[in-house]
Order: C-alpha cells, then sequence, then structure tokens
C-alpha cells in the first residue's frame, strides 16, 4: 500500500514561496514523474514528501494518514539521492543494510533481506566492497538496493540517473521501471530530462514556479497539453511556437505545430522558406527552417530528402494536429 | 617531471636544500652523540673524559628516569583523550546555526595563541592560586576549602593547562571535518531511521577517524616536549611528580651541571620519540590510507 496525496501543500523560504500550494493525488503503486524547468520546486516538493524539510502549510496524507507533522523516518518512504549519498566507510552490505539495523531487524534476517536485494540487482559480487571501489551505475544500484530492502510504502527518485553517462542512463532507466513494476510499489521521480518522464511514468505531473501545471498520461500530455508551457516541455525536439500570420490564418494568438506532424517537400502548397541547417541522421532528418514570413520553426522527415542548406523548401503541417493557443498561453479547444 | 631531463634537473636543483637540511640535522645528532659518551661537568671544564656507555648506564637506571617516562606518558595521553572528546564536542556545538558564530569560533581558537609561558603563568596565579585564585574563591563561597592544585594535585594541575591550550587545535580541525561531512549522508540516515545517535556513532564518527588521527599525530610530537609549563608552574616538583622526560634532561644538564647525562638523556628522548612515531605512523598510516 502507498497511496500519497497532496492538500494545499505550501513551502516557504524566508520571504521567497517556493511552493504556493500543491494539490495532487498519487496512487498505490503508480510510477509519478515530478518534471519542470530547474529551479521550479520538483526537489523541495519531493522533500516535502520524505519529510526532509517542513510543510509551511497544508497536509501530506499517505495511506489516510496524514504525515505533515511526522520524522522522516516514520513516514516509511525511501529515498534515493542525486549524489546517491552512500555511507562511503561501509562496505555495500553495511550500506544496503544500514534502514534494517536501525529498525532493530534480526542479524540473520537483515542478511536474508540484504542479499536478496543483492541479487535482484546484481550487487552480489561487490558485497563486500566500500563505495568508492564501485563503478558509477553500481553505487546507483546499491543507492536503489537501500531504498528496496526497508520494504517502503513508497520510493522517492531524486534525479538518481544525472551522474551517469547517456548509455548507462537509458539502461539504468529500464532496469529501475522494471524493478518498480516487479515491486508494485509506488515511485516518485523527480527529473529534467522529458525523455526520462516520458518512458517512466505511468502519470507526469508537469511543475511551473511550484504550480502544478497540468497532470496526466505522457500520451494525454503529448497529444493534449493544456497550455503553451507543457506543449513546450513535452515532446523532443520542441514544439514549434509560430505567431503573425501563421497563427491568424488559425484565428489564435498562437499556434504551435511539432516537428513530427510536418511534412516537406521542394515544393506546392504551404509555409514556404529556406533551409538554414540540416541535420541528417540517417532514420530521420531535422531540417530547420526560415519561414518566409518570419520565425524559424524544425522540421522532422523520415528517412533523407536530399535537401541541404540554402535550399528552398515548403511545409504543410498536419492541420488536424496544430495547436492554438490564447494569449495568456491556455491551450483553445479546437 | 616526466621526463629524464626535468627529473635530474630537478634533482639538482633540490640537491643544495636537502645537504642543508641533512647538515642541519646531523650535526646537532653527532655531537649529542658524542657528549652522551664523556664525562662532562660544567663544574669542571676542560677535565672531559671518555667514559663509554656509563652516561646512558646512569640515566636509566635513576629512579627519576622511570617516574619521569611515567609522567610523560600520563600527560600526553590525559591531554589527548581531554583534547579529543572535548574537540568533538565543541566541534558538535560550533556546527549548529548560532547567532555570532564567527565571534564565537575565535574565541573558541584563542587560547591556541596564547605562550604557552603566558598560560601557564595565567592558570598559576589567577585561576588555581591557592588563596587568590579563582577556583580558591569558587571553593570558598560554596564553604569548601580552596584546593592547592599544584601540591596536592600537581600533574593534574598541569594536563589541565596544556589541555586548555591543545582543545582549541583539536577542535578547529574536527569542525572543519565536519562541515565537509556531506549533507545528503546525513539525510540518508535520516530517511534510513537513524536518530541523532546512531547519525553520529555510524555517519559522523567514521566521517572523523581520520581528522582525529592527524590530531593525535600532531599532539603527540608537541605533547611529548612539553616543557614551560612544567618550569613555569611546579619545576618540575613536589618531588618528580610533574618532572616529565624533557624535564629531566633540563634538570640533568642545567641544575646539575652533567653535560654528557643530560646528552645521554636527550638521545634516549629521541629514541623515545621515535618509538611513539613508529606506532603512530603506521595506526595513521592505516587510516589515512583507506
Ligand atoms: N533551503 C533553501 N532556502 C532558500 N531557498 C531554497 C532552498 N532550497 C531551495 N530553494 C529555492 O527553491 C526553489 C526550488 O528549488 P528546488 O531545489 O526544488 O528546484 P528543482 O526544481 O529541484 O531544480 P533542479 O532541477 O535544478 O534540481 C529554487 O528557486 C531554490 O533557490
Ligand atoms: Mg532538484
Amino acid at each position: 500500500m502507498g497511496k500519497i496525496q497532496l492538500q494545499g501543500v505550501r513551502k516557504v523560504f524566508g520571504q521567497v514561496t517556493v511552493i504556493p500550494g500543491v494539490d495532487l493525488t498519487v496512487d498505490d503503486g503508480s510510477f509519478v514523474v515530478f518534471v519542470g524547468p530547474s529551479g521550479c520546486g520538483k526537489s523541495t516538493l519531493l522533500r516535502l514528501i520524505a519529510g526532509l524539510e517542513d510543510v509551511s502549510g497544508g497536509h501530506i496524507f499517505i495511506d489516510g494518514r496524514d504525515v505533515a507533522g511526522l520524522p522522516a523516518a516514520q513516514r516509511g518512504l525511501s529515498m534515493v539521492f542525486q549524489s546517491y549519498a552512500l555511507y562511503p566507510h561501509m562496505t555495500v552490505r553495511g550500506n544496503i543494510g544500514f534502514g534494517l539495523k536501525m529498525a532493530g531487524t534480526p542479524k540473520a534476517e537483515i542478511a536474508r533481506k540484504v542479499e536478496a536485494a543483492a541479487a535482484t540487482l546484481n550487487l552480489t559480487p561487490y558485497l563486500e566492497r566500500k563505495p568508492g571501489q564501485l563503478s558509477g551505475g553500481q553505487r546507483q544500484r546499491v543507492a536503489i538496493g537501500r531504498a528496496i530492502v526497508r520494504e517502503p510504502k513508497a520510493f522517492l527518485f531524486d534525479e538518481p540517473l544525472s551522474n551517469l553517462d547517456a548509455a548507462l542512463r537509458v539502461q539504468m532507466r529500464l532496469e529501475i521501471s522494471r524493478l518498480q513494476k516487479d515491486l508494485g510499489t509506488t515511485a516518485i521521480y523527480v527529473t529534467h530530462d522529458q525523455v526520462e518522464a516520458m518512458t517512466m511514468a505511468d502519470r507526469i505531473v508537469v511543475l511551473n514556479q511550484g504550480n502544478v501545471e497540468q497532470v496526466g498520461s505522457p500520451i494525454e500530455l503529448y497529444e493534449r497539453p493544456n497550455s503553451l508551457f507543457v506543449a513546450g516541455f513535452i515532446g523532443s525536439p520542441q514544439m514549434n511556437f509560430l505567431k503573425g500570420a501563421y497563427a491568424a490564418a488559425h484565428g489564435a494568438p498562437t499556434i504551435g505545430v511539432r516537428p513530427e506532424h510536418m511534412r516537406a517537400a521542394r515544393g506546392g502548397e504551404g509555409w514556404k522558406g529556406v533551409v538554414a541547417v540540416a541535420e541528417h541522421l540517417g532514420s530521420d532528418t531535422f531540417l530547420h527552417v526560415d519561414l518566409a514570413e518570419g520565425g524559424i520553426v524544425t522540421a522532422r522527415v523520415i528517412g533523407e530528402l536530399g535537401l541541404s542548406a540554402g535550399d528552398a523548401v515548403v511545409l504543410s503541417p498536419d492541420p488536424a494536429r496544430i495547436y492554438r493557443f490564447d494569449a495568456d498561453g491556455k491551450a483553445v479547444a479546437k | 617531471m616526466s621526463t629524464r631531463q626535468t627529473r635530474t634537473a630537478g634533482r639538482l636543483l633540490v640537491a643544495p636544500s636537502v645537504v642543508l637540511l641533512f647538515v642541519w640535522m646531523i650535526v646537532p645528532l653527532v655531537m649529542t652523540l658524542y657528549f652522551s659518551t664523556l664525562r662532562y661537568s660544567l663544574l669542571d671544564p676542560g677535565s672531559e673524559v671518555y667514559v663509554g656507555l656509563e652516561n646512558y648506564r646512569y640515566f636509566l637506571t635513576d629512579p627519576a628516569f622511570f617516574a619521569s617516562l611515567v609522567n610523560t606518558l600520563v600527560l600526553v595521553g590525559s591531554v589527548l583523550a581531554i583534547s579529543i572528546v572535548g574537540g568533538i564536542f565543541f566541534a558538535l556545538l560550533l556546527d549548529q546555526p548560532v547567532w555570532g558564530l564567527p565571534i564565537i569560533r575565535l574565541m573558541v581558537i584563542a587560547p591556541f595563541f596564547v605562550m604557552p609561558t603566558v598560560s601557564a603563568l595565567i592558570w598559576k596565579n589567577l585561576f588555581m592560586h591557592p588563596v587568590s585564585g579563582l577556583f580558591a574563591w569558587i571553593a570558598r563561597s560554596f564553604g569548601f576549602t580552596p584546593v592547592d592544585w599544584f601540591a596536592e594535585m600537581p600533574l593534574f594541575a598541569i594536563i589541565v593547562i596544556v589541555a586548555w591550550q591543545w582543545l582549541p587545535f583539536a577542535t578547529l580541525i574536527l569542525l572543519t571535518a565536519l562541515q565537509s561531512l556531506d549533507g545528503e549522508q546525513k539525510e540518508a540516515a535520516e530517511m534510513d531511521g537513524a536518530g541523532p545517535v546512531s547519525t553520529f556513532i555510524w555517519i559522523v564518527l567514521p566521517h572523523l577517524a581520520r581528522p582525529i588521527t592527524v590530531v593525535i599525530l600532531i599532539e603527540t610530537i608537541f605533547l611529548l616536549t612539553v616543557f614551560a609549563e612544567i618550569l613555569v608552574t611546579t619545576g618540575g616538583g613536589p618531588g618528580l611528580q610533574t618532572t616529565n622526560i624533557a624535564f629531566l634532561v633540563y634538570a640533568q644538564a642545567l641544575l646539575q651541571y652533567d653535560v654528557g647525562g643530560a646528552s645521554a638523556g636527550g638521545i634516549v628522548a629521541v629514541v623515545l620519540a621515535n618509538i611513539v612515531a613508529f606506532f603512530l605512523v603506521r595506526l595513521i598510516g592505516k587510516n589515512l590510507e583507506a
């Protein structure tokens, strides 16, 4: 069990309001990802849930019980830190078993649980090593082992993969997702990497300056962003935003089109422009196009089109996939 | 320093200072060794004769030697214990966010800058004086008989004075180490359910192991040769109660005018210091490598 509810949670540091008031429900067993730009309060919100910071107002319920006043240890959550925060003078075994030892678990049971956790994470050969003798990925796994061994109500992750290289990040991403599904434990995961958010999450919470901008499944957010902010944040490469004549033609101050929802051709009807840069990836080509009536857009074209910088090009957006936004940046229904 | 040429040049360039340092060290040592084999009394100069190891036999079999060896060890051990336990305590206090921390820190460090002779005089006359001292006044105002520190518990009094001087040093080193402890590690321990005491035992103390060894090493070097505090307060007495090896050598040379015996004592002290250093370096080596 591990249902987490936030009700009007606020956080103020001195004069600065970092979290003005968040209402949110995290269902038992779900994988929820907090995304948002740097400094938007993701870590702060996570630390409030963990109990590492005191709330300035509001309630936090775990399985229906208000824990806002409880110390971190009594909330039954475990956390994986960005720096891993392993205990450098303890072996891997000591690190993973520390929480159980503090809980007064009998030695034999600690050994059994630590070994089981190590086996799940392929850490068995390293149990007697110190963290200093492990690679980055192994340290990451020890940090995860420390979190799972206590069988918490929920895992909290604060950008756990940001210190790893790209290949390892992809691998660990899969491992964490698989582990979470196998254990069925609720997880809250903070990242500013929207690819991690899209691939791992059951539900994504987009934060903007401490406010929840939108909550939904990855595909919901991709297909129906309810604001310019979310539209720009979800999807890679970023959605193109156009103003002026292009937008006026669709009856809105701003319109948005994703790069993958445009077709490029050498002639015909559509938005005329000149290729500024063409990035050839083999499988697809990213065209950065200077439009005739101002603005630069990115189009993603499957395969090779034979276009290079300086060539004239005509882009035709899929009319069903044009998003319209009002002057406040809110999405307008079609 | 990677090519052969730069290595040779490097050696040539440091050679003069190495030679100078070596000569600087070896000349006094050899002279002391030489004096220690002579009967050399300042009362009867010019009559030096070679006596072999006689001075050593005399020094080592002197009951004063054993007493002062014990005093030296007690002094070093007690001051180490007080300054490390106290140092950890003060470092933990100063690591808290307190108002006016820079000033408090400066005040804690201050005793370290007071000359040993001056601090011994202050303690002797202002604090521990049986008639006009602060402690005597406190004792009297509670209706107790004042303690005559240097007569009744002289070694303890000296330990207090020396510990007072070295406590700031330990505090400073340990405080710096505490401040370098990763905050996320403490938070991880908090999430793991460790209370303040468990966090201290399992996270903070192991983190301090290295700085503690450094404090032990440095303090031991200086504590083996404590001298000014003894000279100013008790003069080694009453009897031999506060005579340590350094003071014994001084007494031998300048109170008994026996240069030969004092030199032998000096050499014995060097050997003892090296034995201590040997164990310390092994201890430190283990702690600094990990
Ligand atoms: N202890 C603190 N005192 C004052 N302000 C703080 C404190 N901790 C965080 N803040 C402020 O709160 C805001 C949110 O910080 P937070 O660490 O939650 O951002 P974040 O979304 O995790 O960013 P990032 O992606 O860079 O990690 C920032 O503007 C930060 O300066
Ligand atoms: Mg953060």
